[in-house]
């Protein structure tokens, strides 16, 4: 039956059982296709609330249009430069920081012959299951200007000052990068270790035997296998860079004003233009700026992607 | 291999152990903390701040949250039947679409394909999906609001789900079902389902860890019926009033009678312990199909 498929010219009787056949696959589909309508193409046609001046009670379409002006007024403002620098070099530094780390760590890993390396992985990736609520309060507990770890154990013995750390922007580029790897590095790792786990053990033999050092095996080895993977992941987390992590930068600096010059980013500045200012025109605005350069950015990673490695490309 | 190489090797197991050990002590020093300091007196703490070695220990914490009258238990409840039916449904919804679209007879498939593809490189953001939610659906102030926004199935899982069904499932034994008078439903039932339990099993835990963590839907649409609150949106909220209070208080006397009416800091840890504690006693069972997960979905996420 499967073959009927493939023949250009069916006949009437084939036609019809394909469709028999067919019909209770669409059905199965059906429950999920609605979901994405719903949840994902419905909302789609809302940008155009970017170009309108918003009137909840003439809705999306019935409001009048605005032209331009959201994106005038929102490029107008330091707003604009502030959470497109805080979102692109955030994004730069987690893909460096992460992606270094990931791999010294995938790599230690999968030289080790202790029984604990299982355990090693677990307990790694156990940050990665938590919400961003609980790593606000896992940092809060450290940096509580009042009853935080830092203040009362550390500075306080040193005869050091206590620091106000929600109200300091310096410190906190630093606080989201390392937070950022305490929370991905699990992840990360477990990928480029699954990649090394692939590969040949004969070459490591052939250098053994040669002479080669673990560092020489490694580098020698170990790093030029993995560069097409190091490359794709890099490419696609590049594609995703106008993307932040909503509860990383929201949740964790805990929605301090002062802090706003270092973690205001566009997920977090469309949040509350949205629910907190009620400033909706230029919190669309904002929002379509990240879909159209997302999408395109996206489109530019897959792209290279492609012509790299046909068979990592998304499409 | 000389000695010289058995040397080099024994130095990278005794540096690469230590490194590990190092670095997984970093993973999880900060939940020591956490459970350490929801188990210490409040006095203690107030005094000495969080600490790993506290000077009065206490399960006072615990004893408050699950006493009569108090949110937590109600915000538990609510979580673990948001899970539930959250997992329950978007599993189905997934399973049934990616065994649909692995389907290669079906007409159509390059287009639904693409259909649930395309919501992986273009989103209307926000504001449009909070309009559409609240004005079309009207869902605001209601259960189905921490259900059915963005949580219940992504192109993502699908996608993945799909190319097992493809890869994973030889089209002999699909048509040997087809032989044996199967229809279309017993043969995804008796025969695709079964083989796909390893996916089945890695997505049903992609969708419950989403659905025990979110706190954004609770955030965003339950505006008045805080009744309806999470474990996490409780959290949430809790550590938000701490924030105002700490901000707004112009006196220092006004801020601490303010912190005196709210949870206490240890009540704080415990609560976070709380909705820590089923992520970390599941997580022995789970860790295996969560890796496999990863790991497939990786390269391509």
């Amino acid at each position: 039956m499967a073959r009927a498929v493939n023949q250009p010219v069916m006949s009437k009787a084939k036609k019809k059982s394909l469709m028999k056949r067919s019909i209770p696959i669409y059905i199965m589909a059906l429950p999920g296709l609605l979901y994405l309508f719903i949840n994902n193409y419905m909302p789609m046609p809302g940008i155009v609330l970017a170009f309108k001046n918003y009137n909840a009670k003439k809705g999306i379409y019935g409001s009048p249009w605005a032209g331009f002006k959201n994106f005038k007024y929102l490029f107008a403002t330091s707003d604009a430069f502030i959470i497109t620098r805080n979102t692109i070099c955030y994004n730069l530094v987690f893909i460096l920081v992460n992606t270094f780390f990931a791999i010294f760590v995938a790599i230690i890993l999968s030289e080790l012959t202790s029984k604990w390396k299982k355990a090693y992985q677990s307990v790694i990736l156990l940050p990665y299951l938590l919400s961003a609520v609980i790593i606000s309060y896992l940092v809060f507990a450290f940096l509580s200007p009042e009853n935080g770890f830092i203040n009362n154990s550390i500075l306080k013995p040193l005869g050091r000052e206590a620091v106000s750390w929600y109200q300091k922007q310096e410190y906190w580029p630093f606080i989201l990068v390392f937070v950022n790897l305490w929370k991905g590095i699990g992840y990360s790792c477990i990928i480029y270790l699954s990649t090394i786990i692939g590969f040949d053990r004969g070459y490591y033999e052939a250098a053994a035997i040669d002479g080669a050092t673990k560092w020489q095996q490694i580098t020698h080895i170990t790093l030029p296998l993995l560069r097409p993977t190091i490359i794709m992941l890099t490419l696609m987390a590049v594609g995703r860079i106008f993307y932040s992590d909503f509860g990383l930068f929201y949740q964790v600096p805990q929605n301090s004003g002062a802090l706003l010059p270092v973690t205001n980013t566009i997920d977090t500045y469309v949040y509350r233009g949205l629910l907190e200012l009620g400033d909706i025109s230029m919190s669309a605005a904002a929002g379509v700026y990240q879909s159209m350069v997302g999408f395109v950015l996206v489109l530019g990673a897959n792209l290279l992607v492609r012509k790299l490695d046909p068979d990592s490309a998304l499409f | 291999m000389n000695n010289k190489n058995i040397r080099s090797e024994r130095r990278f197991q005794i540096f690469g152990n230590i490194v590990m050990i190092i670095i997984s002590l970093c993973a999880v020093i900060p939940l020591i903390l956490m459970v350490i300091s929801s188990f210490t007196d409040n006095d203690a703490l107030i005094r000495d701040g969080y600490s790993f070695t506290p000077h009065k220990w206490s399960v006072y914490a615990y004893t408050y949250i699950f006493s009569s009258g108090n949110s937590v238990p109600h915000a538990y409840m609510i979580s673990i039947v948001l899970t539930l039916v959250g997992t329950a449904v978007g599993l189905t919804i997934t399973t049934l679409l990616a065994y649909a679209l692995s389907r290669r007879f079906l007409p159509g498939r390059g287009v639904l394909t693409f259909i649930v593809f395309f919501t992986m490189l273009f989103n209307g953001g926000l504001v449009p999906t909070y309009i559409n939610y609240t004005t079309v659906f009207g869902i605001k102030n209601t259960f189905l609001a921490l259900l059915v926004p963005s949580l219940m199935l992504n192109a993502f899982n699908v996608l993945m789900m799909k190319s097992y069904f493809v890869t994973g499932i030889p089209d002999e034994i699909m048509e040997a079902a087809y032989i044996d008078g199967a229809n279309e439903f017993q043969a995804f039932f008796r025969v695709a389902l079964p083989l796909a339990k390893p996916i089945v099993a890695t997505i049903a835990l992609f969708i419950g860890i989403g659905y025990w963590n979110d706190w954004m839907n609770g955030y965003i649409y339950l505006t008045k019926r805080t009744d309806l609150y999470s474990v996490q949106n409780l959290l949430n909220r809790m550590i938000q009033n701490i924030q105002a209070l700490t901000q707004n208080a112009s006196t220092v006397s006004q801020a601490t009678q303010g912190l005196a009416t709210i949870p206490s800091v240890s009540v704080r840890m415990a609560m976070a312990v709380v909705g820590v504690l089923p992520i970390v006693i599941v997580y022995p069972f789970i860790q295996n199909n969560f890796v496999k997960g990863i790991t497939l979905g990786g390269v391509k996420g």
